[in-house]
């Protein structure tokens, strides 16, 4: 198989969304450009773990294709990239079970292969998620409420990168933040291969009170068309975009 | 909701349950449960009368993984890497759920930490010493333990024997490192990447040192290196093998095998009846020494040397 460039959106975020489309319905519309939206929601360490408003968090990673996890805020370096990885996991094996639903017919998936067969499939799968590219945009909500979580966010996404940079294949992240005055997201930091530079930004945020989620994702899937420092850019229509070499 | 009522079935399977493998047929009959992994929980299961351990899990994709670590570990059991795998199925709940497990042997033994209770330092020695050569052989054939951390060892007895048992982060050397726990982890200390390298085992076998030596576990504050030193230092169980454990840290051992044999060398040191103990030969103090021995040579050969010039003109003047 060819190796392809996957793309994420990573949603950070404390709350239920309150201006503008529905970030629910956003995030399908991502699915549909092949980009796999994520999202965890961070509780502070005295809620308990299901607290309201947070329902959202599932069901936009849910119509997004991704995965979603409620954390607190210690947790939080961990659970960032057991997201991401499970993600990555999960996308390439919608691809391979497509793949297999070509080779062995309309019904069969991975988990109805018996499982002396599953094993080799998976090491295809294993093999993917270390050498495939990776593009993960990371959308931070900055809204009043998350000013607290914005140092355990930081060190997060440091982590984040240190994790995937011990991969094969290639990543790019970039950071926006969410409210912002004058566009519904605010570039943090563009396209990069290392978050070395990240203490240097956080500093700078600002929060603000409503939290339009929606079209902060609608703007999050317009900047992965917009750069093009990996190759070509086709109109992407399923999740795993092959590249060749 | 699903995913969460799957979830709670898996750890809540009550005794005398039967699980019935939809492939094989083989039934299992839950007896206890033995613990909770990230992606599965453990029982006690008994089948025709001999106890095993049967991971349930909810994704089938981390099962198989895992299941994959465990063959290629068959095939070098011989030296035995791991538990020994026995069987792997899926079992259709009586909700019509279908959920992938695997069987291995059942490891009975003690925590390490409940082992070494009492017992003097020499305990944690010789432990550390067959733990570094399952290591070795594991680094030998390629692969990186990854996770590991004292929930994934138990002690054997008689004769008391250390034995990994969680397979779940095994990462073939060169790739990123599947599974980790941060107190374990060196990217979290920043002492290193999280690429699968052996070097990687061997820090996350320091903080075992460190957890059972010390107290436990600890944060890793502003200053994550500066915390390590100091835990350390406070580890007074741990003296003997500071040299050991700084070593490591300095990024001294390529392999499992390498610290086994300077830990070697420190456990079977007699006490000097004269001087105070010297540290151990560590990486850079064997260098010196065997500087030292080539200078020494040296030294004599330059004196023979002269002896032998002296002594000739001494005859060539007489002659």
């Amino acid at each position: 198989m060819k190796k392809g460039t996957l793309k994420q959106i990573l949603l950070l975020t404390d709350g239920c969304s309150n201006q503008g489309e529905d970030p629910v319905a956003i995030a399908a519309l991502a699915n549909n450009q092949g980009i796999t939206v994520n999202v965890i929601g961070i509780i502070d360490d005295d809620q308990s773990e299901q607290p309201e408003g947070l329902e959202e968090v599932e069901a936009i990673a849910m119509s997004g294709g991704g995965v979603s996890q409620i954390v607190y805020q210690q947790a939080l370096s961990q659970t960032v990239q057991m997201v991401t990885k499970q993600a990555m996991t999960q996308t390439l094996q919608g691809v391979v079970n497509q793949e297999l639903k070509q080779i062995l017919g309309e019904k069969k998936t991975f988990e109805e292969l018996p499982p002396d067969k599953r094993g080799e499939v998976m090491e295809v799968v294993e093999d993917l998620g270390e050498t495939c590219d990776l593009e993960v945009l990371v959308l931070v909500d900055t809204s009043a409420s998350m000013t607290p979580k914005l140092a355990t966010v930081k060190d997060a996404l440091f982590d984040l990168s240190l994790s995937l940079n011990a991969r094969s294949g290639n990543n790019r992240f970039s950071i926006f933040s969410f409210p912002d005055k004058k566009a519904p997201i605010h570039k943090l930091m563009d396209w990069t291969p290392h978050l070395d530079g990240i203490s240097k930004i956080f500093p700078k945020l600002a929060s603000g009170g409503i939290t339009p989620t929606g079209p902060a994702i609608k703007e999050a899937i317009y900047q992965f068309g917009k750069k093009g420092l990996f190759g070509s850019m086709k109109d992407a229509s399923e999740p795993y975009e092959e590249t060749g070499f | 909701m699903q995913v969460n009522h799957t979830k709670k079935l898996v750890s809540n399977l009550k005794r005398a349950t039967v699980i019935r493998g939809k492939w094989n047929g083989t039934k299992y009959h839950v007896i206890h449960k033995l613990g909770e992994g990230a992606c599965g929980v453990v029982y006690l299961c008994e089948r025709n009368g001999i106890e095993t351990a049967l991971k349930l899990g909810t994704d089938s994709a981390r099962i198989t993984t895992e299941v994959n670590v465990l063959k290629s570990f068959q095939r070098v059991q011989g030296k035995r890497l791991g538990p020994s795998l026995l069987d792997v199925d899926d079992w259709v709940t009586p909700g019509g759920i279908t959920l992938p497990f695997y069987v291995m042997e059942y490891v009975k033994g003690q925590e390490l930490a409940t082992f070494l209770h009492g017992k003097g330092s020499e305990w944690l020695g010789v432990l550390l010493l067959q733990l570094l050569m399952d290591l070795g052989n594991l680094h030998e054939s390629g692969w990186v333990f990854g996770d590991l951390k004292t929930d994934n060892l138990l002690v054997t007895s008689p004769p008391p024997r250390l034995r990994l048992i969680d397979v779940g982060g095994t990462t073939q050397i060169g790739r990123a490192i599947k599974e980790y726990t941060e107190f374990y982890d060196r990217g979290y200390w920043l002492k290193g990447s999280r690429k699968a390298e052996p070097s990687y085992d061997l820090f996350a076998v320091t903080m075992i040192m460190l957890e059972v030596g010390g107290r436990g576990r600890f944060e890793r504050g502003s200053d994550p290196r500066q915390t390590l030193e100091r835990k350390l230092q406070q580890a007074t169980a741990l003296k003997p093998f500071t040299p050991l454990i700084n070593n490591v840290w300095a990024g001294n051992y390529q392999n499992g095998l390498e610290m086994r044999e300077d830990l070697v060398n420190l456990l079977q040191r007699r006490p000097e009846p004269k001087k105070r103990n010297m540290p151990v030969s560590t990486r850079t103090s064997r260098r010196k020494k065997t500087k030292k021995t080539s200078f020494a040579t040296f030294e004599i050969g330059a004196i023979f040397v002269s002896v032998i010039i002296f002594y000739l003109i001494y005859m060539l003047f007489f002659l």
